[in-house]
């Protein structure tokens, strides 16, 4: 069976994300499809990134240059149908501009990265009672553990479980994926309680809960608190020590190292690499038990993927980062960003030919990945040559649809167990015919 | 906020240091411990404030300044026919981010440093106020059942 849950959030009329959690592995081009609305819708709304999320947001400050874009194609239009009109004809300047706003706001609408950012501006301006409501809470928490970042954690995780040559468990799947799932939600929470004034400064955070006032530092706390523990402790006592060992040392990366780095140094962008490496190790250990060759490869072709995919989003946000404090290599050094970028491009072709050395997928694998693996890079190139937004901004989109597809492709070409199983008893056999013969 | 309310407020985002200002509730009958606590709070605010707003205008301030001399080092004037404002692309505008966050790296160090030491005194104490309450009421429960 599949699960789709619609997470609404209250209030605010905003576009639904489901997100899709896999049962069977057989569904995974079910899976795919879904995969793709939801990273588009993800991408359309209002969202939220830091290094270890897959996902970064369409951030405000992409958005809005777009939207003046069409505010200008609306005010040409109006320009012409002006002029032909005689100057009787005053009153009628008032409504072009009017008709511009609202011409705005319905191309706004279908934009739908713009209709949260009006339907919110509206509330900003207005003072609350910091009450706790217990109907907005879902939606609040769920905002503040940055639930799909955290869904697409999760599902990095099962593809790590995926690719482990065992048999499939139900159960360990799905507690694996709940531990996973809590222990991110806690991190998440903590770094937001960390970064409160932070967050206020930047266009793409300033929506979060704890700058918002709707929920108190103390209850953010306890919230990771009431996530944390009980995730980790599903790791380890209804999986295995090493994957609740794991969890706990990723909360700590993520809170302790990556969170407080980022204001200090532009390493902080590699640690944060790790981070997002970690949730399919996880998930290889939560089948296996142990870290083998194919965990750490796994963990590798998700920190490689990390640096297109974050190094080409900073590129855009260089103003905020800069103004908030932030040490990020687009800022300090943006040769060097373009260069990490396109040098982990190339190494996803690198590890895609590790993969069936390894014995984790057939030689199909590198074969069939290598064309999205050499427009990922090309598109890497495009970024280090040309080093302009546009560029940032295809190399980030593709990114996005990239690592789905390359997790989907690595599973479909997954060496199968049991052919290995049965080239043993095939020599096995042999052997004991062999054997047989000699003897007289 | 209206007379009658018994929560805090919390307000848009200032002009300037884009901080959401609060505006404290004092209960009648505020234990010394809330009071430390609401009094922590005021100062933290007030320290925020203080230090986002000057910041974000001295970025403000430098950046028109940057603008305005790499103009007249290209020869160009800070509007252009149209009176449209002339900006720099984002390339010329890097040298621009880079010099300004090495120049404040300091003042943020500095800054990370009390922000992280009041995060945490806030929440203890916050702590310690709800399991003060939580304790009362428990006492007041027990009174009123004994009754």
């Amino acid at each position: 069976g599949l699960f789709v849950w619609h997470l609404k959030n209250t209030g605010i009329r905003q576009i639904p994300c489901q997100f899709v959690h896999l049962c069977r592995v057989a569904n995974d081009r079910l899976i795919t499809f879904q995969y793709f609305n939801f990273l588009k819708r993800m991408y359309v709304t209002q969202y939220n990134k830091d290094l270890s999320q897959r996902a970064k947001p369409k951030s405000d400050s992409v958005a809005s240059p777009f939207r003046e874009l069409q505010q200008f194609d609306r005010e040409k239009k109006v320009v012409h149908k002006i002029r032909p009109i005689s100057p009787v004809h005053q009153p009628l300047s008032e409504m072009p501009s009017r008709n511009a706003l609202r011409q705005m706001k319905s191309a706004a609408k279908t934009e739908d990265s713009v209709t949260p950012v009006r339907a919110e501006s509206k509330d900003h301006r207005q003072w609350k009672e910091m009450k706790l409501r217990l109907d907005d809470m879902p939606g609040i928490l769920a905002r503040l553990s940055k639930i799909k970042l955290t869904a697409l954690v999760v599902s990095t995780a099962s593809a790590g479980f995926a690719m482990a040559p065992v048999p499939f468990d139900l159960t360990c799947f799905l507690l694996a994926s709940l531990g996973t799932g809590l222990a991110s939600c806690a991190a998440n929470s903590i770094n937001q309680f960390f970064e409160v004034p932070f967050d206020s400064n930047m266009n793409r955070t300033k929506n979060r809960p704890l700058v918002r006032g709707q929920i108190s530092p103390l209850l953010a706390v306890c919230f990771a608190a009431s996530c944390g523990v009980p995730g980790i402790a599903l790791l380890t006592l209804g999986v295995n020590p090493l994957t609740g060992a794991l969890g706990a040392f990723n909360i700590f990366l993520y809170t302790c190292c990556y969170t407080p780095m980022k204001r200090m140094s532009i390493a902080n962008t590699w640690v944060g690499a790790v981070v997002g490496a970690i949730p399919p190790v996880m998930g290889w250990t939560a089948a296996t038990g142990s870290l083998d060759a194919g965990a750490l490869l796994l963990g590798g072709i998700l920190y490689s993927w990390q640096f297109p995919h974050f190094n080409a989003l900073s590129w855009g946000l260089r103003e905020d980062y800069s103004r908030g404090g932030y040490c990020m290599m687009s800022v300090t050094h943006p040769g060097l960003c373009r260069r990490v970028a396109l040098r982990h491009c190339l190494a996803l072709i690198g590890l895609s030919v590790v993969a069936p050395v390894l014995d984790i997928t057939t030689w199909t694998f590198p074969v069939i990945s290598l064309p999205i693996n050499l427009y990922i890079s090309y598109l890497g190139f495009r970024f280090y040559r040309d080093a302009d937004r546009s560029s940032s901004r295809k190399l980030f989109f593709c990114s996005l649809w990239h690592l789905p597809m390359l997790l989907l492709v690595m599973f479909t070409c997954k060496k199968s167990f049991l052919e290995k199983e049965d080239k043993g008893d095939l020599l096995g056999g042999n052997h004991g015919r062999a054997m047989e013969i000699r003897l007289p | 906020p209206p007379a009658h309310s018994r929560n805090d407020w919390i307000g848009p985002p200032d002009k300037h240091s884009n901080l959401r200002p609060v505006i404290f509730y004092v209960p009648p009958k505020e234990s010394p411990l809330e009071r430390r606590l609401r009094e922590a709070r005021q100062e933290a605010q007030a320290c925020d404030q203080r230090f986002w707003a000057r910041h974000n205008r001295a970025f403000c301030q430098e950046k028109e300044e940057f603008i305005y001399s790499r103009l007249k080092a290209k020869g160009l004037e800070m509007r252009d026919e149209t009176g449209q404002k002339a900006t720099l692309n984002a390339e010329e505008m890097a040298d621009f981010y880079k010099d300004f966050l090495s120049k404040n790296f300091r003042k943020h160090m500095q800054y990370n440093r009390d922000w992280y030491k009041r995060n945490f005194t806030i929440t203890f104490l916050m702590g310690q106020v709800a399991l003060a309450r939580a304790l009362r009421w428990l006492r007041w429960k027990k009174k009123n059942v004994g009754n």
